[in-house]
């Protein structure tokens, strides 16, 4: 599906000819003992849509943050319009006209949209005229980039498209006229992405130069004029995008052909162990974020929920799981409904037979300041099996652990390393190990493989399969489209805390999964 | 960067708070310096003061009992990610708990009434803490202002009841009744004569206990499990279906009632009565203490000694040395606080240095 | 109580607020930039001893006034090493600072005067004078109005005029000037200000100053101006009512002079009602007007009053790094 219409190249003639507005000549950035960027070379041509893409952890990020001033190279060259300069801060960057949208938005919530974009650059010691000036400036860059959002408002009262574009504001009130965007779509609805996607068009075509670092191939295909790889902390290849295929930077991304599809046999669904009854969940802030939504889960197969992060999976998991109370509606498991939710309602959950594999696991998931095994033991602590009555057998859990780190071929193989020492993708496995290993009749899983290393996604979706096979009931929740596709024996799809449709992941296609997620119904969407 | 050489554990565990330890000593000994006194000298006193001979021994002892019971007062709060301020507040308030037990069963023996002093003190101080703790677990109020608002109503209310209820006719000072001889907690002396007249009694190795008591609570039960899970990591926690609200109460009057335990040693041990701020800052110390100690019962133990014995110390440097008050020990305690605690990480990234320079074989990455 | 008993009461009031004005708008400014300060106790005391001090050895009030605001600005320079650059626990960090003070003060001040820790007797000319604005003493027979100008308009310390004249000031920068935007943003998102291209570390210092300045002048008041020389642990506890009130003010300025005013207020009327029994009540004990402002900002910190939300990034050190 190509969701923007890729305009007609109107670059500026002779673009090439004049000197690139970026140019890096072997970039190097250590941290301690890693080597995050390594002789990096980068050249980004006047008035073009430059993407960036890589894995996490492949150092895209951190080459933008040394591009923006937020870390300094250790070695190497940057040049801007062909001048050697020396970024040391951000705003060192803002005046060498290089603005930053971040993945994570730099917003005061409490502030307006007015005092978020002149926040640094006021002009004057005194606020009332920087403001009136801004004002007028914000009317004007609205007009003609088509990014309308009202300046009085406070940003927490805005959707999160909405402050994405006051970010944008902010760069170009700045005077950015090269404009780097991380990561920018990870959190906008399809719909959200088309508008960004057009402005961004209509800011190449007003002669900025963009760079979008994402890992969202399509993304890259339909909206770059060139694109470079990075593959851990090195660049490998930079090419123009009309010259290459989803498929040839995928393989230059991971450095071999990627196992797209599971290998699965079809599922043989038995009886209901999950069910969701018109379950209405409300966020912190009592906001309700999962409004009536009502599915069930069978012994062995994997249902997988897909839709844009933030469309309410959070708290629908967060619920499921007893961790937070439902404002109404009933959540069955095995049979039994469970109605004490909140406080320690997760231990009551595990009891039933339920595991949960947190969307977050550093946030959620795992004590970092814990030595492994005691992560190994998270949530079913209580169990007689850690020793009885008061004590906590050390002991065994220790050995207990040791058995999972061969099977799970967790490394380093230390059960009392730190647990933050370990690599993302080890991590996650002493989550799993800990959660399937008890033999749950449901798992429930949320970004099963989010910063997780290649090696390690297939070794997750592996074991998630053995699960249902084992005649488990499995719940999945992802961002990640292809992920939900290659193991979903069935998708529900979530937007604005409703499920709005269902597929069958082996004929549902993704321009329809991608308007359900946008939420537009399969009825509006046929007309 | 998370990525930094980490330091050998023994660096990390012992090199490195015995520096910090030293850089406020260091920084003690110069301002004496500068008030034209020989720092060298007023060690020399203050160590044959605290530990030269049998009483001023006993003192130091006597002293440590206090410290070691705020500091781990403090400590256990600072597990469950909590920062007990009010150590201070909770043993006055656990005073109150003491000597109603006691002049209620005046003149029992005191092996019926140590037990009975030691749960009401306990208790009292437990209550004193589990108000903060309750509004912090359901009304989200913070547990640091509100402990050191509450030292503050402590004393009001303190200074109220003993100035206008359990004052006596006909004393003037401000006071309760003495609790009989053979209801207070009998002194060590009685059995060990090596400590003169010094103070320290049975409540010293009941201190000691406790100490055992926390570190197996904290590293070998569940409920001390689910405390440092709470403490690293709030949500880790919730997710792992532990009752956060309900944790934060019951630390928070285990911290008090620890707190508490001063009031044992004071009131029943060596005042007699309840006096006026018998506390005498021993809650603040417990910070010192427990940053110092690092929170563990061994570090506890060793930094209570060492702050018992300026203590002592300190007296008798200010009969030696009358240029040098005890005000100096405040000093040195406050110095203590500032570099294992605000500033503990000061030397962390020289030692980094120099350590990742002599195993260069860790540092490398692994390719 | 007669009119006279009232304007006395909140002629004192305006006399025990004004340090209290001082620590809390300090407080306000290094909270509002992300910076807990429970060090305005130790601040107040130090700066009080380095005012009585030098006031005590110089003869001048002035030269008072500037030590007092030194040592206070030092203090927090210390606070904000360990806090901005060692990124340590702000609140460890302030309790160090008022060990400190306490410490060192009497330490100090017993080896220097040998008077216990207190500093020797000033001579009025050694004191920040008090200002009698015009007309004062004409028209002090004038019924009401006039007795109402000469005792509580007039005749207080420069200092406390100026105290009530940070308050306008303070809410002016904090509002209206660039500095008080980048000020209230680095208390609740310093990476927005961060990626703006601003230093965080160096507004947090700027904030920390200007805070070292006014508890200075707060703890000054104490030794030089409201009394005549410096006695042990003068402060006592007044930098704790002054955070308890910005916390009740919600870190705001004009309601933090309100707050400062009404703790002032408790604290006169303690004296006045000492051993006074009042009609339906019976003699107030002055412990419980002393807990008074204690236990109303536990009620307001426990949202039974509204809710003290302070600024989002209060506490937390800035890590750069992701």
């Amino acid at each position: 599906m190509e969701r923007v219409n890729h305009p007609d190249a109107q670059r500026p003639q002779g673009a090439a000819a004049s000197a690139p507005a970026i140019e890096l000549r072997a970039i190097n950035k250590s941290f301690g003992p890693v080597h995050a960027n390594r002789d990096i070379d980068l050249s980004v041509q006047k008035g073009t849509v430059h993407g960036i893409v890589g894995e996490n952890g492949a150092g895209k990020s951190t080459l933008m943050s040394i591009l923006y001033g937020f870390y300094t190279a250790d070695s190497g060259d940057i040049l801007v319009n062909g001048k050697t300069v020396s970024i040391s801060n951000s705003s060192d960057a803002l005046s060498l006209g290089i603005g930053m949208v971040h993945q994570h938005f730099m917003l005061v919530d409490n502030f307006t949209v007015l005092e978020n974009v002149v926040l640094g650059a006021e002009g004057s010691a005194l606020l009332g005229r920087s403001l009136s000036k801004a004002r007028s400036e914000l009317q004007r860059l609205a007009r003609d980039y088509g990014l309308e959002v009202s300046p009085d408002t406070l940003i927490e009262d805005l959707s999160v498209g909405q402050q994405q574009r006051v970010e944008i504001l902010k760069a170009l009130y700045r005077g950015a006229d090269i404009l780097i965007l991380d990561e920018p779509t990870g959190v906008l609805t399809p719909a959200e992405a088309d508008h960004l996607f057009r402005v961004l068009a209509t800011l190449r075509n007003e002669g900025k130069t963009i760079i979008l670092i994402t890992h969202k191939l399509r993304e890259i295909m339909a909206i770059t004029d060139a694109v470079s790889v990075m593959r851990q902390g090195r660049m490998v290849a930079t090419v123009p995008t009309s010259e290459t295929s989803p498929e040839a930077l995928a393989e230059l991304m991971v450095g071999r052909r990627v196992l797209l599809r599971v290998d699965k046999d079809e599922a043989r669904p038995g009886d209901v162990k999950l069910a969701v009854e018109n379950l209405t969940v409300a966020d912190d802030a009592g906001v309700i974020r999962v409004k009536g939504v009502s599915f069930s889960v069978r012994a062995g197969e994997i249902v997988g929920i897909a839709g844009v992060a933030g469309n309410g999976q959070s708290e629908l998991l967060e619920a499921i799981a007893g961790m937070r109370r439902p404002v109404a509606g009933r959540v069955i498991v095995n049979g039994h409904e469970v109605t004490t939710h909140g406080e320690a309602g997760a231990a009551e959950l595990r009891q039933k037979g339920l595991a949960h594999v947190p969307e977050d696991r550093l946030r959620m998931g795992l004590v970092t300041n814990f030595e492994a095994w005691e992560n190994s033991i998270l949530g079913y602590q209580d169990e007689p099996r850690y020793g009885g009555g008061l004590a906590l057998d050390i002991g065994a859990s220790r050995r207990e652990f040791e058995g999972r780190i061969a099977q799970y071929d967790i490394r380093p193989a230390n059960p009392r390393l730190k647990t933050a020492n370990f690599s993302g993708g080890n991590q996650q496995k002493i989550v799993l190990a800990r959660e399937m290993e008890r033999d749950p009749d449901i798992l429930i899983v949320g970004q099963p493989t989010r910063g997780v290393d290649i090696g390690a996604i297939e070794f997750i979706h592996n074991q998630i399969v053995k699960m249902r096979d084992a005649g488990k009931a499995i719940l999945l929740v992802s961002v990640e489209l292809d992920e939900i596709r290659s193991l979903s024996d069935r998708i529900l799809v979530i937007f604005d805390g409703e499920i709005v449709g269902e597929a069958d992941p082996a004929s549902a296609d993704e321009g329809e999964l991608g308007l359900l997620m946008a939420g537009v119904h399969n009825k509006e969407a046929a007309q | 960067m998370s990525a930094r050489v980490p330091l050998p554990a023994w660096v990390d565990r012992i090199l490195l708070p015995v520096l910090n330890v030293s850089l406020a000593f260091l920084i003690g000994g110069i301002v004496v310096l500068l008030v034209g006194q020989n720092p060298l000298e007023a060690v020399q006193i203050m160590l044959y003061g605290a530990f030269g001979y049998g009483d001023g021994f006993g003192y130091t002892l006597y002293y440590t009992t206090n410290f070691i019971f705020a500091g781990l007062a403090v400590s256990l709060a600072y597990h469950a990610g909590l920062f007990n301020i009010g150590a201070e507040g909770q043993g006055y308030i656990a005073g109150l708990g003491v000597i109603l037990v006691a002049l209620w069963l005046n003149g029992t023996h005191w092996a019926l009434m140590m037990p009975l002093m030691l749960v009401a003190g306990a208790l009292f101080g437990a209550f004193w803490a589990f108000i903060p703790g309750y509004l912090q677990a359901k009304r989200g109020s913070h547990v640091v202002i509100t402990t050191i608002l509450f030292n503050f109503i402590a004393t009001s209310l303190m200074s109220y009841l003993i100035s206008r209820v359990l004052k006596p006719a006909g004393v003037s000072a401000d006071e309760s009744a003495r609790i009989e001889a053979v209801t207070r907690v009998p002194q060590l002396r009685e059995f060990i004569p090596f400590f003169g007249y010094s103070p320290v009694n049975l409540t010293f190795p009941l201190a000691i206990a406790a100490l055992f008591g926390v570190w197996f609570l904290i590293w070998r039960t569940k409920f001390g499990y689910a405390v440092r899970a709470l403490g690293f990591n709030p949500t880790a926690a919730h997710y792992a279906g532990i009752s956060n609200a309900r944790l934060i109460m019951i630390t928070m009057a285990l911290s008090g009632g620890l707190a508490g335990l001063v009031a044992l040693n004071e009131v029943a041990g060596v005042q007699g009565r309840l006096i006026l701020n018998f506390m005498a800052g021993a809650g603040f110390v417990g910070i010192a203490v427990a940053f110092m100690g690092r929170a563990h019962p061994i570090g506890v133990a060793l930094a209570a000694l060492l702050f018992g014995a300026l203590y002592q110390g300190g007296q008798e440097l200010a009969f030696s040395m009358p240029a040098i008050t005890r005000d100096m020990i405040v000093t040195i305690q406050a110095l203590v606080i500032l570099f294992t605690g605000a500033m503990g990480e000061m030397l962390r990234p020289p030692l980094e240095r120099i350590f990742a320079r002599r195993a260069p074989a860790v540092a490398r990455p692994a390719e | 109580m007669t009119y006279v008993d009232l304007i006395l009461v909140l002629d004192s009031t305006v006399r025990l607020a004004t340090p209290l004005i001082f620590a809390c708008l300090a407080g306000l400014y290094s909270e509002r930039a992300g910076i807990v300060d429970i060090g305005l106790e130790g601040k107040l005391l130090g700066a009080a001893f380095g005012a009585a001090v030098v006031a005590a050895i110089t003869g001048s009030a002035w030269a008072g006034l500037f030590a007092g605001v030194g040592v206070s600005l030092c203090m927090s320079a210390i606070h904000g090493f360990a806090s901005i650059n060692l990124r340590g626990n702000q609140i460890i960090s302030g309790v160090a600072l008022n060990f400190l003070a306490a410490g060192l003060a009497t330490f100090l001040g017993q080896s220097w005067f040998g008077r216990g820790g207190n500093t020797p007797q000033l001579p009025s000319g050694a004191r920040i004078p008090t200002i009698t604005l015009p007309f004062a003493n004409e028209v002090q027979d004038v019924p009401y109005i006039g007795y109402f100008y000469y005792e509580l308009i007039s005749g207080h310390s420069i200092l406390s005029y100026i105290a009530f004249l940070i308050v306008p000031i303070t809410a002016f920068v904090l509002f209206r000037t660039r500095f008080g935007l980048r000020l209230r943003a680095v208390g609740e998102n310093p990476k927005a200000l961060d990626t703006a291209g601003i230093s965080v570390t160096l507004l947090r210092y700027q904030a920390l100053a200007i805070t070292g300045i006014l508890v200075g002048i707060g703890g000054a008041y104490l030794s030089i101006a409201q009394s005549a020389g410096f006695t042990n642990n003068m402060s006592a506890g007044r930098g704790y009512i002054a955070l308890a009130a910005l916390i009740f003010a919600k870190w705001r300025p004009w309601p933090a002079l309100a707050t400062c005013l009404l703790f002032g207020f408790l604290d006169a009327l303690q004296f006045r009602l000492q051993g006074v029994a009042l009609p339906g009540i019976g003699q107030v004990p002055t412990q419980a007007i002393q807990a008074l402002p204690y236990v109303l900002t536990i009620i307001l910190l426990a949202g039974f009053i509204g809710r003290a939300v302070a600024p989002k990034a209060a506490g937390t050190p800035y890590v750069k790094e992701r």
